[in-house]
C-alpha cells in the first residue's frame, strides 16, 4: 500500500517514459429534471417514459434552462475551487445519430459556465495537485438498443436532454493510481455537495480518457490519443495501462503516434482505432439561437457559496487537528459524506480515536462482508458509540467487545443491554479479581515456584487461567497488575 | 351578405357584436368563397368541420368581449395546431399532425378565433413567391399567373382574395411585408421576442417571428394584440406587459420625425417605386412630420449576412426531420445512414437543400470565422447603424420590395435574384426591430405596391400609428376583381 515515492514509469525497450493523462469526466447533474424540460430523470424507468416533446425534438420545441441545473453546476464549480463565469453560452454540437432527436446536442463550447479550478489528491508521496480546466453544462443523448432485434435498432429517450457536467482536468495526471485517487476526489466532492449521485453502474460517471507518453526528462507533451466513454475506474486504469504501454513500444520502434479517438474494448483488455484526427466529426458548433446567453449574478454565486457543505479537505484538516486522527484515518473518514457523518456522530458520544479504530475495523469489515453501506449499516451510530464508550471505559474487554459487536449485528440491539442480559461485562473489582487470581496460585505451587525462579514465561499461564476461570471477563490490564504483586509476595 | 367578408377584420367585429350576423353564417360564408377558390391553392388543409362546430359553440355562448368574437380565421401552416394536419410545406411532414398548439394560435383561440384552415407557404418558410411549397405554388388574386410572394404566400392570397378576414404569417427576412405588399395587404413583423415562437416550425431561430397579416391597419392593431405576450416556453421571449395597440391607435402624427435612409435607393430600382416613396414622404409631411434624411452604411452587407445567419441556424434546426421519430421516412436504404440520405433527399425540396447546403458550410471548421462568425459581427454593426438613427428619428420609411410582384417562374431558375426580393425586408430581421408593410400604391401593370415603416425596438405602437395615418390619407384600393370564380 505504501510507496513513498512516485514511481510509475514505463521502461520501453530503450527509453523510459513517463505517462501523462487528462480526464474529461462526465458527471450526471442531480436535478429532478431535464436541463431543457421538465422531463423526470429518474434511472430505470420504462423505456421512453421520460421523454417530453421537447426531448423528442418535436417541430417548433424551444429549450428552456432549468435553473438548478445552472446551481449545481456553480455548486461543483465553487467544490472545485474554481472560477464561476458570469457570462456563458449555449452552443449546439451538430451531428446526426438516431438517438440524438434533435440532431445537435446542446453543450458549451468557448465559454463555459466555470472556468480553471484545482483538486487535491492525497497520494502516498504526498499531496499533489490536480488542475481543472473547466466545467461546462451539456445534454445527455438518448440509448440506442442495438441488441433486442436482429434488423431493428430501439431508441430510449428517456435520458436524452438530461444535465451532464463535463469536467475537463489539466494533463496533470501520471498514473492509474492517480486517475483512481482523482475519480474517487471528484466523487466524493460532488456527493458530498449532493449535485452528482457519482453511481458508475447507473452511468452517473463516466470519462474519456486522455493518453500520451513522453521520454522522462521531456518537457514537450507527446501526441494524446483519447479513450472514449470509459465507465469505470478499474477499466480506465486497465485503458490507460493498455494505452501507454502501445504508445511507448510505437515509439521506441521508431513510429508516429497518430492523434485519435479509440476504443476500449473491456473484454479483450485493448484499446482500438475508433476514428483518426482527419476523420474527426465536424461538429459545426455554434451559440443556440434558442437560448440567450447565461448571465449568473454575483449574489446568486455568493449565496450559494454560503449553503455549501464542508467539504472532504477542510474535513479531513479539522479530524486531523480536533479529533487527533492520523492522515490515513482522517481520508478514509471523509471519503463519504455518510461515514463522515456517522464517525462524527459516534465521536460526539465516545473516545474518537478508539472510535475511528473501530469503525475502520470491525464496522467496515462487517459492511463489506454484508455488501452492506454505512447509511444501512445494522449497527446505528448511537449502538456504535455506546459500544466503544464500554470498551474504553474498561466494563468490557476488545475480546468480549467484538462477541458483543457480532450480536449487534445480527439483533441491533443496544449494546448496554446485551452485555447485561448476557453477563458479559469484564471484571474490574480489584477485590474479586484478587480472591481468583489468589486461588490458582494457590492451586498452582509448583508453577509459582518455577516462575519465581527465573521461568517468567509461565506468566501468561497465569493469565490464562485467569481468563477462563473468570469466562474471560476479568480486565486484563488489572489482571496482569495483581498477578504481578501477588507473584512478587 | 357575401359583400360581408368584404369587409375589414374590424367591421366584421362590429357586426358579431351588434348581433347582426351569427359566427356560423360568417364561417359559411368563408367556407363557400374558399370552396370555389381553390384555383388560387391558398389553402393546404380545411378545418371546416372544426370552424362550424366551433362558431355554433360560439353562437350558443357568445363572448363579445373577446378581442376575435367568433371570428374564423386561417393560419400559415407554419404554426402546429393540436389535431390538425401542419406541414410547414414540406413533404416531410405532409402527414405530421400535432398533438400540441402553438402559443400564438393559442392566443387567437383564448380572443374567440377559430380555425378555418391551414395555408399554404414555401417549404420551411423558405422563398419569397410560394413557389417551393411541396403543396404547388400559390396564385396572387391581383392577376393570373403571378406570385402572392413568399413565403407566407398561402397568407396573403388567401387574405387579398377574401378567404379569411385576417390571418398571420412569419417573418425571417421579409415574409410577412414582401407577400402583403405583392397583395395590397397590410403585413407586420413584430419587434423579436414579442411573439412566442414556441410551436412554430423553426426555420432560423433569431430570425424568425410571427406576425399578423391584415386587410388594414386597424386590424393590424387587433391581430397583434391578440397575438402578443410573454411566453415563459420561449427563452427569447420578452417579458413584458400586454398593450393595447388597438384602443390607442391614432392618427395624431404631428412633429415625428421620420428617417429616410439613402442606402435604400438600389440599382436599378423601378422609377415607379421611387416615385412612391416620394409619395409617401409627401403624405406623412402634409400630416406633420418632419422628414429627415439619413444613412444606415451598412445596409449593402444585409442581404449576405442575412443569406449566411439564416442558412446556418436552418441547417442545425431541420437537423431533426430525420425520418426517426415522426415525418416522412424513405422505406430505401440498408442502415441507419442510408436511412437518412433517403429520407432527407426525398422529403426535401430544392430550396431547403440549397439553404441546408450553404448553412452547413459556412459552419464546417475553417469557414466558421470567415462566413458565420463575420456575418455575426456585420449584423451587429447593421443593428448599430439602426441604433444611432433612432436618437435622431422616431421611424423609418422605406419601399418594402424592390419591385412589385412578378410572374410564376420568373426567377426561379435565379435563386440570387430571388433572394434580392428581400433586400429591404431582411436588414429589420437582422436588428430585431418591427416593421409594417402598408399598401401605397399600383403600378403600371396595376400591382399594389407597399412602404415599409420600421420602429425602435417595441415602439409597434408607434408605427402602427404612422401606418394608420398614411392609410386615412393615401386612398389606396385594392382591386382584386374574383377572376378565378
Amino acid at each position: 500500500m505504501s510507496k513513498d515515492k512516485f514511481d510509475y514509469y514505463i521502461e520501453g525497450e530503450k527509453n523510459k517514459y513517463e505517462v501523462i493523462i487528462g480526464l474529461e469526466v462526465h458527471a450526471q447533474v442531480s436535478s429532478n429534471s431535464k436541463l431543457f424540460s421538465g422531463s423526470a430523470t429518474k434511472f430505470g424507468a420504462e423505456p421512453n417514459s421520460q421523454v417530453s416533446l421537447i426531448d423528442s425534438a418535436f417541430p417548433g420545441m424551444l429549450p428552456v434552462i432549468n435553473k438548478e441545473c445552472i446551481n449545481q453546476a456553480i455548486r461543483t464549480g465553487l467544490g472545485l475551487n474554481a472560477k464561476i463565469n458570469n457570462n456563458s453560452v449555449f452552443d449546439r454540437k451538430n451531428y446526426f445519430y438516431a438517438d440524438l432527436p434533435q440532431g445537435y446536442q446542446i453543450s458549451q463550447y468557448k465559454n463555459p459556465i466555470v472556468g480553471e479550478g484545482k483538486v487535491l489528491l492525497d497520494m502516498p508521496y504526498g499531496s499533489k495537485e490536480i488542475g481543472i480546466e473547466r466545467l461546462h453544462l451539456e445534454q445527455d443523448a438518448g440509448k440506442s438498443i442495438h441488441d433486442m432485434d436482429p434488423t431493428s435498432t430501439y431508441v430510449d429517450l428517456n435520458r436524452s436532454g438530461i444535465a451532464l457536467m463535463e469536467i475537463v482536468s489539466k494533463p496533470d495526471l501520471r498514473s492509474p493510481d492517480e486517475v483512481n485517487a482523482y475519480i474517487k476526489k471528484l466523487r466524493t466532492i460532488m456527493r458530498y455537495l449532493g449535485t452528482c449521485d457519482g453511481n458508475m453502474q447507473e452511468g452517473s460517471l463516466r470519462a474519456d480518457v486522455n493518453v500520451s507518453v513522453r521520454k522522462v526528462g521531456d518537457k514537450k507533451l507527446g501526441t494524446r490519443c483519447e479513450i472514449k466513454n470509459v465507465n469505470s475506474i478499474k477499466f480506465m486504469q486497465m485503458a490507460i495501462e493498455y494505452e501507454s504501454n502501445r504508445q511507448v513500444e510505437m515509439l521506441d520502434e521508431g513510429k508516429k503516434i497518430d492523434q485519435e479517438t479509440r476504443l476500449f474494448d473491456t473484454k479483450k483488455n485493448e484499446t482500438r482505432s475508433m476514428r483518426s484526427k482527419e476523420d474527426a466529426h465536424d461538429y459545426r458548433y455554434f451559440p443556440d439561437p434558442d437560448l440567450l446567453p447565461l448571465k449568473i449574478e454575483q449574489k446568486l454565486i455568493d449565496d450559494l457559496k454560503k449553503t455549501l457543505p464542508e467539504l472532504p479537505d477542510n474535513k479531513k484538516e479539522r479530524f486531523i487537528n480536533d479529533y487527533g486522527l492520523n492522515s490515513y484515518e482522517a481520508n478514509v473518514l471523509v471519503s463519504e459524506k455518510d461515514i463522515s457523518d456517522y464517525y462524527e456522530e459516534v465521536a460526539k458520544l465516545s473516545d474518537k480515536k478508539l472510535a475511528a479504530t473501530w469503525m475502520m475495523g470491525d464496522l467496515f469489515a462487517m459492511l463489506n462482508d454484508k455488501g452492506l453501506n454505512i447509511s444501512n449499516s445494522p449497527i446505528s451510530a448511537k449502538n456504535f458509540a455506546e459500544l466503544v464508550r464500554s470498551i474504553k471505559s474498561g466494563e468490557i474487554s476488545g475480546r468480549i467487545a467484538k462477541e458483543v459487536f457480532e450480536i449487534m449485528v445480527e439483533s441491533g440491539e443496544n449494546p448496554k443491554k446485551i452485555i447485561e442480559t448476557k453477563g458479559m461485562k469484564q471484571q474490574s473489582d480489584p477485590k474479586e479479581l484478587e480472591k481468583i487470581i489468589n486461588e490458582i496460585l494457590t492451586k498452582n505451587k509448583d508453577k509459582v515456584d518455577q516462575y519465581k525462579s527465573g521461568k517468567e514465561k509461565l506468566f501468561g499461564f497465569f493469565v490464562g487461567q485467569v481468563m477462563k476461570q473468570s469466562g474471560g471477563k476479568a480486565n486484563p490490564q488489572l489482571t496482569n497488575e495483581i498477578l504481578k504483586k501477588l507473584l512478587k509476595g | 351578405m357575401s359583400e360581408i367578408i368584404k369587409k375589414d377584420l374590424s367591421e366584421i367585429i362590429e357586426l358579431i357584436k351588434k348581433k347582426e350576423i351569427k359566427s356560423e353564417e360568417l364561417t359559411n360564408l368563408y367556407i363557400d368563397k374558399v370552396n370555389k377558390s381553390k384555383k388560387l391553392n391558398s389553402y393546404i388543409t380545411t378545418c371546416f368541420e372544426n370552424a362550424i362546430q366551433k362558431a355554433k359553440e360560439f353562437d350558443r355562448k357568445p363572448n363579445i368581449n373577446s378581442l376575435l368574437p367568433g371570428i374564423p380565421l386561417a393560419v400559415k401552416d407554419l404554426f402546429c395546431t393540436d389535431g390538425f394536419k401542419t406541414t410547414a410545406g414540406s413533404k416531410m411532414l405532409k402527414n405530421f399532425i400535432p398533438k400540441y398548439e402553438s402559443t400564438i394560435t393559442e392566443n387567437l383561440w383564448k380572443e374567440g378565433a377559430i380555425l378555418l384552415g391551414k395555408l399554404n407557404c414555401d417549404e420551411y418558410a423558405m422563398g419569397s413567391s410560394n413557389e417551393t411549397s411541396y403543396f404547388g405554388n400559390v396564385i396572387n388574386p391581383i392577376a393570373e399567373n403571378t406570385v402572392p410572394g413568399g413565403s407566407s404566400g398561402g397568407s396573403a392570397s388567401a387574405l387579398a382574395a377574401n378567404l379569411t378576414p385576417a390571418t398571420i404569417g412569419t417573418d425571417t427576412g421579409g415574409s410577412i411585408r414582401q407577400p402583403a405588399s405583392f397583395t395590397g395587404t397590410v403585413g407586420l413583423k413584430p419587434t423579436y421576442g414579442l411573439c412566442s415562437r414556441w410551436g412554430i416550425v423553426a426555420f432560423a431561430s433569431s430570425l424568425d417571428q410571427a406576425g399578423p397579416m391584415t386587410k388594414s391597419v386597424k386590424d393590424c392593431s387587433i391581430m397583434l394584440e391578440a397575438m402578443a405576450g410573454f411566453d415563459k416556453k420561449d427563452s427569447t421571449s420578452i417579458e413584458k406587459k400586454k398593450e393595447n395597440y388597438s384602443k390607442n391607435l391614432k392618427t395624431d402624427i404631428k412633429g415625428l420625425k421620420i428617417g429616410i435612409p439613402k442606402e435604400y435607393r438600389v440599382e436599378n430600382m423601378p422609377k415607379e417605386i421611387d416615385e412612391l416613396w416620394n409619395k409617401g414622404k409627401n403624405i406623412l409631411k402634409d400630416l406633420g412630420a418632419d422628414i429627415i434624411d439619413i444613412s444606415l452604411p451598412h445596409t449593402k452587407y444585409a442581404l449576405p449576412t442575412y443569406y449566411i445567419v439564416a442558412p446556418a441556424e436552418a441547417s442545425s434546426n431541420l437537423a431533426r426531420y430525420d425520418g426517426v421519430k415522426y415525418g416522412y421516412r424513405s422505406s430505401k436504404g440498408n442502415d441507419l445512414i442510408e436511412m437518412y440520405e433517403n429520407t432527407r433527399s426525398e422529403g426535401f425540396g430544392d430550396e431547403v437543400k440549397r439553404r441546408i447546403l450553404i448553412g452547413t458550410y459556412v459552419l464546417s471548421s475553417g469557414y466558421y470565422d470567415a462566413y458565420y462568425l463575420k456575418a455575426q459581427k456585420v449584423r451587429q454593426l447593421i443593428k448599430k447603424d439602426f441604433d444611432e438613427n433612432f436618437g435622431k428619428v422616431d421611424a423609418i420609411l422605406t419601399p418594402s420590395t424592390p419591385s412589385s410582384a412578378f410572374k410564376i417562374g420568373e426567377k426561379t431558375n435565379d435563386p440570387i435574384s430571388m433572394y434580392l426580393n428581400d433586400i429591404f425586408t431582411v436588414p429589420v430581421n437582422l436588428a430585431g426591430l418591427p416593421a409594417i408593410s402598408v399598401p401605397a400604391g399600383l403600378d403600371k401593370k396595376g400591382y399594389p405596391l407597399g412602404l415599409q415603416l420600421i420602429g425602435k425596438t417595441l415602439d409597434e405602437q408607434n408605427i402602427l400609428n404612422v401606418a394608420y395615418a398614411f392609410e386615412k390619407n393615401c386612398n389606396f384600393k385594392n382591386e382584386i376583381k374574383n377572376w378565378w370564380l
